[in-house]
């Protein structure tokens, strides 16, 4: 197996409602961010992978569409996945580990203020049993977070405490969307939007795009910046049929938690992608991560781009890791209702 | 009463959308809007680009200097369409051309009528017809249709993506 190194990740500034702006514009300014780090242009670029979901801005394909953003000529061996930007970058180690490419380019884009998201989600159900019966994201997640609750596994003062974490950590993004704190009387006697979920245990609604670059050892070295060495990566996916799943805990996480053999390392944070209040408290318990801290970043309760913010996970513990005084760090992305599809990855600074 | 039993159900699937074209998408279609159709032109590589996405995809950049073009031009390709599309008020047979302005450096679909389907064909000149202005919006569609002009045929090899 080849080493492979993150070498640069940019995000936009997360927005409630880009406006007018398509994916092109969305995504330009990021690619030329990373480009901007590396001193690549598109021709260092062995293989070009990107992440989205056309039904977010309800423009069909927007993902081909989103390519104009990058340079295609000479043409570039790319692909796309229809999820979160994060597999985008499982499918580019893939491709570097197959020897197709030395560097790749990743990219994910979301605009989910032009639809209503929740709804949107439905379609990411089983089209047979589940969608018809148009389940929404949010009332799929409170069913998880009161099964939890009954269970005694969390309590909603566990996730006032996730939410008054993840935004006082969101100073550390200038790019975050929420800052404001609510009381805990704010949060307490909040109109649910589906029991036991208020909006403030939901991430917001947001508008924005991330790119990143990795590369081989040789790349990262000819590159001369800090080493960021992606040690370990895996992904699992659960039944589609939520009858067939047990909903009180995720067989992926303590899945994903025992292949990337996390009794071995001590990461010094934790990056979730975790889009309700109730999931950090989950995973938390899941993965026994006492108490290292989660989301440093603020995580996608400070601001929630679909499709990308998976990859903003990787790509906040990859800054988190450059800029400090840390050597070890685990990032994790998810997809589908009730964290059904988990990853995870290690991320370790290397010093030559 | 009993209940009668079922066996099935139709569910319905409709999601409603804000759509948005896109920054430069809108200067254009506001341009249009105003009987004007204004290509963008890229800084590195000069190719003009009308309708404008805000980008050229050959050097990865965005297109900022605007220019107005005027509505002639010529066929790059064209197809008659013999079947008819369910909701489509024209009658075929047809000719969905793709058109080249002149200026411009790409093409983009649209009507050709006031022909006899057995002269079209590529390179021919055509020019556009316009609407009514009360009855222009921010769209295409205040185009009618082209309609050849009798000038002489351009040579195809000017569709040629210039290097
Ligand atoms: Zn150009």
């Amino acid at each position: 197996m080849k080493d492979i190194y993150i070498l640069a990740y940019a995000q936009n500034p997360i927005v409630a409602d880009a406006k007018a702006a398509n994916e092109v514009e969305l995504i330009m300014p990021v690619v030329h961010q990373v480009f901007k780090q590396t001193g690549f242009t598109q021709n260092d670029i062995g293989f070009t992978c990107s992440g989205s979901c056309d039904y977010l801005q309800g423009a069909a394909f927007a993902f081909v569409e989103g390519l104009s953003a990058i340079q295609t000529n000479p043409p570039i061996k790319e692909s796309h996945v229809e999820m979160d930007a994060a597999w985008a970058l499982y499918e580019s180690i893939l491709k570097i580990q197959m020897g197709d490419a030395e560097t790749a380019l990743i990219y994910g884009f979301g605009k989910s203020s032009p639809g209503d998201l929740p709804f949107v989600s439905t379609l990411q159900t089983d089209p047979y049993y589940m969608s018809p019966l148009w389940p929404d994201k949010t009332s799929l997640a409170a069913l998880q977070a009161q099964l939890l609750m009954n269970k005694g596994v969390l309590t909603k003062k566990d996730m006032y405490e996730a939410l008054t974490q993840s935004i006082s950590n969101a100073k550390n993004n200038s790019n975050a969307l929420v800052t404001a704190m609510p009381s805990e009387d704010d949060y307490l006697s909040a109109d649910y939007l589906s029991s036991p979920l208020s909006a403030f245990d939901c991430a917001p609604i947001s508008d924005g795009a991330s790119a990143m670059i990795i590369g081989t050892e040789e790349a990262a070295t000819k590159l001369g910046l800090q080493k960021i060495k992606i040690s370990s990566v895996h992904h699992s996916i659960e039944s589609s049929n939520f009858g067939a799943r047990d909903l009180s805990t995720s067989e992926s996480i303590i899945g994903l938690g025992k292949k990337i053999n996390l009794k071995s390392f001590k990461p010094d944070f934790v990056e979730l992608h975790t889009q309700f209040t109730y999931e950090i408290p989950f995973i938390r318990g899941l993965l026994d991560l006492g108490n290292v801290d989660i989301n440093l970043s603020g995580g996608p309760l400070a601001g929630n781009v679909m499709m990308a913010a998976g990859l903003d996970s990787i790509g906040k513990s990859f800054e988190l890791l450059k800029n400090n005084d840390f050597h070890s760090g685990l990032a994790h992305a998810s997809s589908g209702p009730c964290l059904q599809q988990n990853m995870l990855v290690h991320l370790e600074k290397i010093n030559d | 009463m009993t209940e009668e039993k079922k066996d099935f159900f139709v569910s319905n699937i409709s999601l409603s959308y804000q759509y948005t074209a896109g920054n430069a998408t809108t200067r254009f279609l506001n341009k249009v809007a105003e009987g004007k159709l204004v290509a963008q032109k890229c800084p590195k590589c000069s190719a003009v680009y009308v309708p404008p996405r805000g980008s050229c995809p050959r050097c990865g950049v965005a297109t900022e200097e605007e220019l107005e073009l005027p509505d002639t031009g010529a066929v790059e390709s064209f197809t008659i369409v013999h079947i008819p599309i369910p909701g489509n008020p024209i009658v075929p047979p047809y000719v969905s051309a793709m058109i080249r302005l002149d200026g411009a450096d790409i093409s983009f679909l649209h009507l050709i009528q006031e022909i006899d389907l057995a002269d079209i064909r590529i390179g021919m000149r055509v020019q556009a017809v316009w609407k009514d202005r009360s009855e222009w919006g921010t769209t295409l569609e205040n185009i009618k249709w082209f309609k050849p002009t009798g000038e002489a045929d351009v040579d195809p090899s000017v569709f040629k993506f210039k290097e």
